[in-house]
């Protein structure tokens, strides 16, 4: 027999079942409701994904700019900003080895046992020489475990502690910088010319360019033999 | 066991109840104490494992006690790391301290009382790998893999922590006290009663501290107890010239070598330089090198025979007429008819060694009798090598003593001692079967034992002190050829231990001496100078034992045969190659490293031959039950191809249960079955029971399957061919789909030469040592889970009663068109500028594709949480740890990556420094182990270095190179010397 | 069944009119006066649920590690499950899209629980890549986020099309299957009583009233989705099986995969449907509206996809043969005669030996013996995955390496785990959405004139 079209079929089917005259489950307004419901869930999805992108890179998330409480608040507003040590001068493995090294309680006390010699912020200080306990530090800059990060070589190929430190001579108590996330590493493993200055320039605060900067930098990464092309292997920072 | 309930009913174990739940078996214990659940053991629990103590399990889970194994935070060096986010300076840091940078020091550790120089790498202050001593004789910068464990032992929770008196944690200061009173016992009855029991040892401050307690208590006895002692050079030396002698061997001197029985590359406390010294004369590069030939004939199979020309196995009784009948021919009699050897095999032999002349050498095995080592002496005397390619020196043990275990136990029995002090030995273990020195032991007054753990030694004891490990430890040791040297802490000793020498000097009333000054003082002769230069050095110069020169001897000193006649079976004995007397065997890096040629792990085994095993229907893992004049023993079989017939190798080391990790292991006690001293037994019966066991093996197939995975030749074969590697292999491709990568850095390759490598597996237990590798326990093992990234495969070729052996090890081939790069859908594993085929830990989420793509199978996976990566849970285990390499966690992928941390670190020392890397700056942890150089790293783009001119050898070639995967791994094909009139089995076949 | 129709026998016996097709079916939903059968079922299947839950929560506990994967054979039952449940998720889109495109009146009363079925499978299957990765809490590192390691998968890996291709496949079905339902969703909330049920089937139903308007946008979307449903029917399949044959194990890598593959999926998607539909016609007595000619039609088409499958078989061992690769060859001996034969040959004998009784008309039309032979069929795909999957990285290029799996509880607790699964989400289908497509059969009688 001839195939009727199906749409008309089905239109009469459907035409027949109407008019079994029923109430109306739905009020007229159910559609305004669901259209709100459609449009109102992408629109909540789309905020989602923005706060997802947005979030992980926030200072807030990732603690920038936050002091820890220490068990001394030491100050290097007024070690480096005001007296100008040196940063090697506690942090004294930073060109030759992977850690920067922390400041033996001994350290300290070359300059305390004269200056302050009572004050009661220094009180851990004093004890911890008494009773030969080491002070424990919280942990301003810190990356995961399975990164595997080394000062010296920073140090030596032109890379400044203020560049990933951030002015420490203006931190009452010392806070953390940068995001440190691997995308901020990357940044500069990515393109590091941007970043470098002639070594000898490294440990100084608020170091202004001169306007050459550009050609010197160039010069440097032919000079300090740097080889953009391999920061980025993974194992650089990952094995 | 029962004697100290007997003795002490207040004792703390009640050993009714632990022998009745033991019967149960089945049961998994850590120590005698924790089957007995006794109130000791839960407050020895709470105070050193406060993380166990909730968890302890009533039947612990085999891999949590694995991992969990001391959970114990209170761990100097470690408590830095016990908070994550707070950090600790020093209080004053020492001159030579940066953190962050490791340091190394030159010191010795004992390997059966001789003494192995080792530089240690130490990580603010915490010793994490050995490393060989280059200057040291015996080292020659080489490690074997037992001294890679050295770190894993110290660090070991279970070691014993605190002295015990009659089982209860006391003080030193008690002990003090008690030994006080000993000693003004001893000084008024001039030490009567009074015996000690020493351990193998070399020491000369220990043999001087001796002869002062003697000057002291003239009453006083000296026994020694050396479980694997082997005293037969010595009384052949004695018997022959008077004075005991031992002899030294120069491989590098030897053209034809024959070896009786003798593991020269695997045992003996020379191993290491000579296994290096046989290597050099085999190392061929071209067809006009020339190569040594080894001989050799055993009576079990050894890596030593594994490396030989031409073997055979005979059966231990036949080993002296071998000898006795060359000896014979030598001196120009014919040959002893009843020889087990065919005469065309003997001749060979004997025409290469007249040819060599005083460059032939023959070593006899150390345990083998006295008659085969004066036969030896002859023979090497008639041949002209005595004082060329062997030499005899004075004994470095040599120690006035009067008597072994055997000894002891009698006297105590007649009543004569009644107080005794074991320095670092455990009799109660290793003492042989029909000696109870259980019941003469628990007989005594005062028993004092001192050593590493709280063994069976130390339960019966009155008095336990615990020992200081050798990197805690002052002192000096004799090497193989006599060179003295110094042993120096690489850490103050965790647990409070103390060395033998304290011990000693306590006896002789110096109480509170400090462990410097007794060696120093011994040293006295030696300014400040010249001591900081021993210990910096790591040897006393100028100490190595003269050689003694001695006439040829007339007659063989009246030295008949001594063996039985080899009726039934023959049982040899051997110590098992890691635990050695089973000393070790809390370590699990050595429980869990394949055996040279079994692969087993976790246990051991009845090695038999196949055709035994046809005869008595047995097939592997059958129970049979071994017994011999009276004692029994059951143990799973294990065929070995290549093991002489109607004998039974049975290994010492196994069976215990003290100590969590050793408890975990499978495997009898061989000193069941031992009498006295020996090392073969006749008339053995062997009965198979009915049920089976599955002995766990890391390796299922042992045959090539035709396939050119090992290519091998003959040295005239590859004179005529120098590139056999090539012939009948499948062409590999040149082209590929892949882009080439451009390597204008450096670009890392390795060479393993597998002529070189006598399949010792050091670097595989270096390997695990250097990058953290987990051990996971017997359960994992048999599911085939273990972790190694290296791994030294093992071939069969040929009759499987007279096989060749071939060992391959088998790292990560960083291949340049790597299979599983292209695979992973994270990029967790991915190709380097310089060619490494990096794996990035923290990245893989576990899809295994790249294992399942790889055709080498290098690649691990951590299946389960096999070790405890958590700062806050993990234990003193974990201080072993290398700072340089991620811990791994579950569900992640790793595998061997060329120690990428040392070529970061080189090259990071090197851009510091504004230069290129050195060849041969970088060394890969196997390469630093290897003995016999077999192993070689470097950069391919430096035209000079050492591994371009290793793959330049004609006889270089890629494993499975037709795949195209281009491996930076590449092996130099393994060349043998054969004897052209010997016609070589299993020539033809490769599979 | 006197009259023919214009293509071949009739589908449906005896004689219908609309409210009688509609309150048959929509009864089973609306009154769910369900059998007592019908919940023993549910229930048992509930149980399986437990065990699928417990297993899973083991699994991501204690490390993939407890199930029987190890090295060198890194891939176990996850995967099989997963091949084989996406395999089954194929036959439903098949029915409903290509017959539908083909216009083949008789898909009318099984599509719609064919197609649910394709839902539930894939959503099994969906799991199963999941619950397979070391680290699953990672899994979404497989999808292109924007993240702060800068970092993005990498594209050359099957497993990320995988990733893709699984979830279109779930997408387009889901909407096609949720298309099709619209029109009875509309029946369902008019014939309801209650007004819980009004509400929940008024909100499914879109506010649908059946106008020409309603029927000629349905027939544009619905034929749409059939269009780009169909391709996928061989995309996803041919996808799945690059994950082989990308490897270059012995074994997987072979070109012939994709077609067979597919062909596979097939077969066992139909078995599948067997194994559901001869029970269902049974137990609601709709055996005039689900009649033996669609089973025997259902395996006709298994026969035909079955011959495929083993000429796959075929071709894959004379290649093996062919290309005188010897380490292929080694393999196809080893999965013959190794540690896996017994597995390799009940595989045969099922998917090759069993398969040839459906040439037998009086076997294809007896459901009893259908319905075994189609349980038996699924049995033998299930073996045939996991022989796929496992026998070659057991048997690859170094022998020092190689080793067998020994599977644990896990294996089978995941298996029967996601089948009670599957068969419960079933059972709740039936319970609550009509299980065949009341307006299609309405349309179907009408067109056979079937119509009182």
């Amino acid at each position: 027999m001839a195939k009727v079209p199906l749409g008309v079929v089905n239109s009469e089917v459907a035409f027949s079942r109407i008019g079994e005259g029923m109430p109306q489950i739905f009020s007229k307004n159910a559609n305004g409701v669901a259209r709100f419901v459609i449009w109102g869930s992408c629109a909540v999805l789309l905020i989602a994904a923005a706060i997802g992108i947005i979030l992980p890179r926030s200072d807030l998330v990732m603690g920038v700019g936050e002091p820890l409480a220490q068990p001394v608040p030491f100050s290097h507003k007024h070690h480096v900003g005001q007296l100008g040590i040196d940063c090697r001068y506690c942090h004294n493995g930073v060109e030759t080895s992977s850690s920067a090294g922390l400041p033996a309680t001994e350290v300290c006390m070359t300059c305390h046992s004269q200056l302050f010699t009572n004050a009661d912020m220094l009180a851990p200080v004093r004890a911890s020489l008494a009773n030969g306990k080491p002070i424990e530090w919280q942990r301003v800059n810190s990356v995961p475990d399975f990164v595997f990060f080394n000062h010296a070589i920073h140090i030596n190929k032109g890379v400044a502690c203020e560049t990933c430190h951030g002015e420490v001579d203006e931190m009452p108590l010392t806070r953390r910088a940068h995001t440190l996330s691997m995308e901020w590493c990357l940044g500069c493993h990515r393109n590091p010319q941007s970043n470098l200055r002639p070594p000898q320039d490294v440990f100084l605060m608020h170091w202004q360019p001169p306007e050459d900067i550009a050609d010197i930098r160039r010069k440097l990464i032919g000079m300090l033999d740097i080889h953009p092309e391999t920061m980025t292997d993974c194992y650089v920072c990952h094995r | 066991m029962s004697a100290i309930a007997d003795n002490r009913p207040g004792s703390a174990i009640d050993i009714a109840a632990l022998r009745k739940r033991l019967a149960k078996g089945g049961e998994t214990w850590r120590s005698l104490d924790e089957v007995a659940g006794t109130a000791e053991f839960r407050r020895f629990v709470e105070a050193e494992f406060p993380a166990i103590a909730e968890r302890l399990p009533v039947k612990p889970n085999r891999r949590t006690l694995l991992k969990l194994m001391g959970a114990s935070l209170s761990l100097a060096g470690l408590a830095a790391c016990s908070r994550a986010e707070s950090i600790v300076p020093y209080v004053s840091q020492p001159e030579i301290l940066v953190p962050g940078k490791p340091v190394y020091y030159a010191t010795t550790l004992s390997s059966d009382g001789f003494g192995v120089g080792a530089i240690v790498e130490s990580h603010e202050g915490r010793p994490t790998k050995v490393e060989g001593n280059p200057d040291h004789p015996a080292s020659r910068g080489a490690t074997d893999a037992v001294m890679q464990a050295a770190v894993l032992t110290l660090f070991d929770p279970d070691r014993s922590r605190t002295p015990l008196k009659d089982g209860e944690p006391a003080s030193y200061g008690d002990f003090l006290k008690d030994m006080a009173a000993l000693v003004s016992r001893w000084t008024a009855s001039q030490g009567q009663g009074g015996a000690l029991l020493l351990d193998a040892s070399t020491s000369p401050t220990l043999a001087a501290q001796i002869d002062t307690l003697r000057a002291r208590y003239p009453r006083l006895k000296i026994y020694r107890h050396d479980p694997l002692t082997t005293p037969a050079a010595g009384e052949a030396s004695r018997a022959l010239y008077g004075s005991a002698l031992t002899p030294i061997h120069h491989l590098d001197r030897a053209e034809v070598i024959f070896s009786l029985d003798a593991d020269f590359l695997g045992e003996g406390p020379g191993r290491l330089a000579y296994a290096r010294d046989f290597a050099a004369r085999r190392r061929v590069r071209n067809p006009s090198d020339r190569m040594s030939r080894l001989y050799a004939v055993e009576s079990t199979p050894t890596i030593t025979g594994a490396a030989a020309d031409h073997r055979l196995a005979i059966r231990p009784s036949a080993i002296e007429t071998v000898a006795g009948g060359l000896n014979a021919a030598l001196g120009g009699q014919a040959g002893a008819s009843d020889s087990p050897i065919d005469q065309v095999w003997m001749a060979a032999l004997l025409e290469d060694l007249k040819t060599a002349g005083r460059n032939a050498l023959v070593i006899a095995g150390p345990q083998q009798s006295a008659f085969v080592h004066a036969a030896t002496l002859a023979a090497n005397a008639k041949l002209g090598a005595l004082g060329n390619t062997v030499e005899l020196i004075e004994p470095p043990d040599a120690l006035q003593v009067d008597g072994d275990l055997g000894a002891l136990c009698e006297t105590i029995g007649d009543g004569v001692i009644d107080t005794v002090v074991a320095l670092s030995a455990n009799p109660l273990y290793t003492a042989p079967a029909g000696l109870d020195a259980h019941k003469a032991f628990s007989s005594l007054k005062l028993l004092v034992h001192h050593g590493l753990y709280r063994d069976e030694t130390a339960f019966l004891a009155h008095w336990h002190v615990p020992a200081a490990h050798e990197l805690e430890s002052w002192g000096d040791i004799r090497a193989h050829d006599g060179t003295t040297s110094l042993v120096q802490p690489l850490i103050k000793p965790l647990y409070d231990g103390k060395t033998v020498h304290e011990l000693l000097a306590v006896l002789s009333s110096r109480f509170e001496a400090d462990p410097l000054s007794l060696v120093r003082q011994h040293w006295a002769a030696l300014d400040d100078d010249a001591w900081k230069k021993a210990l910096r050095g790591g040897i006393v110069p100028n100490t190595a034992a003269k050689p003694v020169s001695v006439s040829v001897p007339p007659d063989l000193g009246g030295l008949r045969p001594a063996a039985k006649a080899g009726n039934g079976i023959e049982i040899r004995f051997v110590a098992d190659p890691w635990l050695r007397d089973g000393r070790l065997a809390n370590a699990s890096w050595l429980q869990e490293l394949p055996r040279p040629l079994t692969k087993i792990v976790w246990g051991n085994a009845a090695l038999i031959s196949p055709a035994t095993a046809e005869r008595l229907k047995i097939d592997n893992g059958k129970i049979i039950n071994v017994a011999v004049n009276g004692a029994e023993v059951d143990a799973p079989a294990w065929i070995v191809p290549g093991h002489p017939g109607e004998t039974v190798t049975l290994s010492f080391g196994f069976g215990r249960k003290v100590g969590s990790v050793a408890a975990l292991s499978e495997g009898y006690d061989g000193f069941h079955l031992r009498h006295g001293s020996e090392w073969f037994a006749a008339g053995a019966a062997i009965t198979p029971r009915e049920n089976s066991v599955r002995v766990i093996t890391t390796q299922h197939h042992q045959a090539m399957e035709r396939r050119a995975i090992v290519r091998h030749a003959a040295l005239d074969a590859f004179r005529q061919n120098p590139d056999f590697v090539r012939k009948d292999a499948p062409p590999s491709p040149k082209e590929s789909l892949n882009p080439d990568w451009r390597y204008d850095q450096e670009a890392w390759a390795m060479a393993i030469d597998l002529s070189a490598c006598i399949g010792c597996t050091a670097c595989v237990s270096a390997c695990q040592a250097e990058n953290n590798i987990a051990p996971v326990g017997p359960e994992e093992c048999e599911r085939g889970h273990e972790m190694h990234w290296l791994r030294v495969d093992r071939y069969y070729a040929g009759p499987v009663d007279a096989p060749e052996t071939f060992f391959q090890p088998v790292p990560c081939m960083h291949c340049e068109k790597a299979p599983c790069e292209v695979v992973c859908p994270v990029n967790a594993t991915v190709h380097t500028h310089d060619g490494l085929n990096a794996q990035v830990y923290n990245r893989c989420i576990g899809t295994r594709y790249c294992s399942q793509n790889c055709p080498y199978k290098v690649r691990r996976f951590n299946f389960l949480d096999h070790q405890s990566f958590d700062k806050d849970e993990a234990g003193p285990e974990q201080g072993v740890h290398n700072p340089n390499v991620s811990v791994r966690s579950r569900g992640v992928m790793e595998k061997c990556t060329y120690c990428v941390q040392r070529i970061s670190a080189k090259r990071i020392q090197a851009q510091i420094e504004n230069r290129d890397i050195a060849d041969g700056e970088v060394v890969t942890a196997c390469q630093q182990a290897c003995p016999t150089h077999a192993i070689t790293f470097g950069d391919l783009n430096r035209k000079d270095a050492n591994v371009v001119r290793e793959k330049s050898a004609p006889q270089n070639y890629a494993l499975l190179e037709e795949l195209n995967t281009r491996p930076r791994t590449t092996y130099l094909g393994r060349i043998s010397n054969p004897n052209g009139k010997l016609a070589r089995p299993g020539e033809a076949t490769d599979g | 069944m006197a009259e023919a129709s214009a293509n071949g026998p009739a589908v449906l016996r005896g004689r219908h009119d609309f409210p009688e097709i509609s309150g048959r079916i929509g009864s089973i939903v609306l009154d769910g006066r369900l059998p007592r059968h019908f919940w023993t079922a549910f229930f048992l299947c509930f149980l399986l649920v437990l065990l699928f839950l417990y297993s899973i929560t083991y699994l991501i506990s204690v490390g993939v590690g407890a199930y029987g994967i190890d090295i060198p054979v890194a891939w176990g039952t996850m995967i099989s499950n997963f091949v084989w449940w996406i395999g089954i998720g194929h036959a439903g889109t098949l029915i409903s899209a290509v017959l539908l495109l083909l216009r083949q009146p008789w898909r009318a009363s099984i599509n719609r629980f064919a197609e649910a079925m394709t839902l539930f499978a894939v959503a099994m299957a969906g799991l199963f890549p999941i619950l397979h990765l070391g680290r699953p809490w990672f899994f979404y590192w497989l999808l292109p986020l924007p993240n702060v390691h800068m970092h993005w998968p990498q594209w050359r890996s099957p497993l990320v099309w995988d990733f893709a291709a699984i979830a279109t496949y779930a997408t387009v079905s889901l909407l096609f299957w949720y298309m099709g339902l619209l029109p009875d969703l509309a029946v369902l909330r008019d014939r309801a009583r209650s007004r819980p049920a009004q509400l929940f089937y008024g909100i499914l139903a879109l506010g649908w009233r059946g106008s020409a308007y309603h029927w000629a946008r349905y027939q544009v979307v619905y034929f749409l989705l059939a269009a780009l449903a169909t391709p996928l029917v061989v995309s996803v399949h041919s996808i799945v099986s690059l994950d082989f044959t990308f490897a270059i194990t012995p074994g997987y890598h072979s070109t012939i995969f994709p077609p067979y593959f597919v062909a596979g999926a097939l077969l066992s998607g139909f078995a599948m449907v067997l194994t559901i539909a001869i029970p269902l016609r049974w137990a609601f007595s709709v055996k005039d509206l689900i009649t033996v000619r669609h089973m025997e039609n259902a395996a006709k088409l298994m026969i035909a996809a079955g011959m495929i499958v083993v000429y796959g078989y075929v071709s894959e061992a004379f290649f093996a043969w062919y290309s005188g690769e010897s380490y292929e060859r080694a393999m196809m001996v080893q999965r013959a005669i190794g540690p896996y034969a017994p597995l390799f040959w009940t595989m045969l004998s099922l998917n090759c030996g069993l398969l040839q009784l459906l040439w037998f008309r009086r076997i294809r039309r007896n459901m009893p013996l259908l319905f075994v032979i189609a349980i038996a069929i699924n049995v033998g795909m299930w073996i045939e995955r996991y022989v796929i999957v496992v026998t070659a990285p057991s048997r690859d290029y170094l022998p020092s390496a190689w080793g067998e799996q020994s599977l644990t509880w896990l294996d089978f607790g995941i298996l029967f785990g996601s089948i009670g699964t599957f068969f419960a989400l079933v059972f709740l289908f039936i319970r609550i959405l009509p299980a065949i497509t009341i307006f299609e059969v309405e349309e179907l009688a009408e067109e056979e004139g079937k119509l009182r």
